[in-house]
């Protein structure tokens, strides 16, 4: 049990850091209403280009920046590739997320890239999560609410639910969200969909970026296979979310909380898995088959549990 | 207001299924005119108001709209000169959005769309009043998600959408046929209180005879891709079912007989 609580804090700060990947996977899949799976390339893009400059000596906020524009750029092709080569969307991300393997190999020079926390300044890390704990930072003991981890990546995490809920009320936030949910109508109101779509899957990627590179900075490395399967954990922690907070957020921003705290309850429920000792080769499996399930429950409900319709009416 | 000269649409080209479903269609519309199109299944009605619409680009021809022409225009470029009503009430309104925030999408067709706030304040007083002429209720439920209204009740807000910025041309498509016979001529009549309002120019196809004759000053009949009768004025106003079927009869006839006479 000892063990278990010891790891606790690791998974909320690891749920807290995929929960705004998530957030990046809930503007594509429930707000655009396509399954971008650029994502699974974009979860190493942006820890790969946060790594290399933190290794090359950049202040760690402008590898944050940088890491968060590389995702825009992974998003701006899978965009283009829908859009202006009319590919459909989800073989348009499958074809960034391969090429982005070997972008992702060449930022690198490596498969995998570690960094060490008492050479860099390093914003977030496994070491920084126990708050009782003096931190040793860059060589100076830190001691603070403020560095911790968990409380940093909160911070970022709701600084990033405000600016997407100003942007999504704004008029180009709203037609934003008129394209995914009726093209036919964003474009009878003058609306550029393939433009909003582009752009949609810009800010998506963007936050997988972001994501991403605080993840490689926790774990002291970004790997070349840090992404596999990406959209699969983005996709748990969005219908978690929904499912626990569906009925009580229902705010925009909210939701978006929401979303992070699926992120965060998937994380759990999978150290206590692990915690019962099962065979950690089978996560990945015990994932797609859990996500899969949650993603039939709205079929079958319509399917097979559907209020009989009243005879007579026009349908 | 609107020119559509000597326009041209195949569908699957040197396919099985190839389509020609504009022949070299032309129509002139004048300002204020209230045109009704009728004409049987695959007579072309809805790909002539989706190629003034741009949903696709056209074969040959050109499109005018008061003076500009639009030909090569993408469809959300034009849409700054159109108000759009589809036959499928789901087609026209945004359903996870509120009734509020789909009227202002509507006022900003044609605008830049920048990151000011979605919907200001003195707009919803705006909206309020206007849906107070849908005679529904739905000035009480501005935030309401669309998704939650019935058909009629889309339909009539999809109107109200189309005409909130005036537009230059009013395309409805069929847009009663989906709706119950009460619920059809409730929004029929809401048409022709705003379209007589705004003096709108408005192109509407209908499958009902009676509805074509009923509204509007001048009546279009299509078939096989082309416009074979154009009844206006005094004409127009005398007209009745028996004579318009009549009429069909004569000039599909002709067009019968001078088809067997091309096969010889």
């Amino acid at each position: 049990m000892e063990s278990l609580f010891a790891a606790l804090p690791g998974a909320v700060a690891q749920g807290l850091i995929w929960g705004i990947m998530a957030i990046g996977v809930y503007i594509t899949y429930r707000i655009l209403d396509v399954a971008d799976l650029t994502v699974d390339g974009t979860m190493c893009t942006g820890g790969a280009v946060c790594i290399m400059m933190l290794l090359n000596g950049y202040n760690v906020w402008v590898a944050l920046i940088a890491a968060t524009a590389a995702g825009m750029l992974a998003g701006l092709a899978t965009g283009l590739f829908h859009t202006f080569m009319g590919i459909p969307a989800i073989l348009a991300g499958i074809l960034t997320q391969l090429s982005l393997y070997s972008v992702n190999l060449k930022i690198m020079g490596k498969a995998n890239q570690a960094i060490n926390v008492d050479q860099c300044d390093l914003l977030v890390s496994l070491r920084f999560i126990k708050l009782s704990t003096t931190i040793e930072r860059a060589g100076n003991a830190v001691k603070g609410f403020f560095s911790n981890t968990i409380v940093i990546v909160a911070l970022i995490t709701v600084i990033v639910i405000f600016i997407l809920y100003w942007f999504f009320g704004t008029e180009l936030g709203c037609s934003l969200r008129a394209t995914g949910c009726n093209g036919n109508m964003a474009r009878a109101q003058g609306i550029n969909t393939n433009m909003n779509k582009v752009l949609g899957l810009m800010i998506s990627n963007g936050l997988v970026g972001l994501s991403s590179a605080l993840l490689a900075q926790y774990q002291g490395f970004a790997d070349v296979q840090m992404g596999r399967g990406a959209i699969v954990i983005g996709l748990a922690a969005v219908i978690i979310g929904e499912a626990v907070f569906g009925r009580i957020f229902h705010n925009f921003g909210f939701r978006l909380l929401g979303v992070v705290f699926g992120s965060i309850l998937y994380y759990l429920v999978l150290q206590i898995v692990i915690w019962r000792g099962i065979d950690t080769d089978l996560l990945k499996l015990l994932s797609a088959l859990v996500v899969a399930i949650f993603l039939a429950v709205p079929y079958w409900k319509g399917k097979y549990f559907s209020k009989p319709v009243k005879r007579g009416g026009n349908q | 207001m609107l020119e559509i000269k000597n326009v041209y649409k195949t569908f699957n080209p040197g396919t099985v299924n190839e389509k020609q479903a504009l022949r070299g269609i032309s129509l002139t519309l004048e300002d204020g005119d209230f045109v009704t199109v009728i004409g049987g299944n695959g007579a072309g009605k809805s790909t002539m108001l989706n190629a003034v619409a741009g949903v696709w680009p056209v074969d040959e021809g050109q499109i005018i709209i008061d003076g500009v022409d639009v030909t090569k225009l993408s469809e959300h470029k034009r849409a700054a000169y159109l108000g759009r009503v589809f036959q499928d009430p789901m087609n026209g309104t945004a359903a996870t959005m509120g009734i509020e925030e789909n009227l202002a999408l509507a006022y900003r067709r044609g605008q830049h769309r920048t990151l000011r706030p979605g919907i200001r304040r003195k707009e919803r007083e705006e909206y309020r009043e206007l849906l107070k002429i849908l005679g529904l209720g739905l000035e009480d439920r501005l935030t309401s998600k669309v998704g939650l209204l019935s058909g009629g009740q889309r339909q009539a807000l999809t109107l109200l959408m189309a005409t909130l910025k005036k537009p230059k041309l009013l395309l409805l498509d069929e847009h009663t046929a989906a709706l119950d016979p009460k619920t059809a001529a409730k929004v029929l009549e809401t048409t022709e209180t705003i379209v007589n309002r705004d003096h709108l120019t408005t192109l509407m196809i209908t499958h009902n005879m009676r509805d074509a004759i009923a509204h509007g000053n001048r009546l279009i009949m299509m078939m096989e891709g082309k416009i074979i009768l154009d009844i206006r004025g005094e004409e127009k106003k005398k007209l009745t079912v028996e004579d318009l079927l009549h009429q069909f009869e004569v000039v599909s006839g002709e067009q019968f007989a001078s088809d067997k006479a091309i096969l010889g």
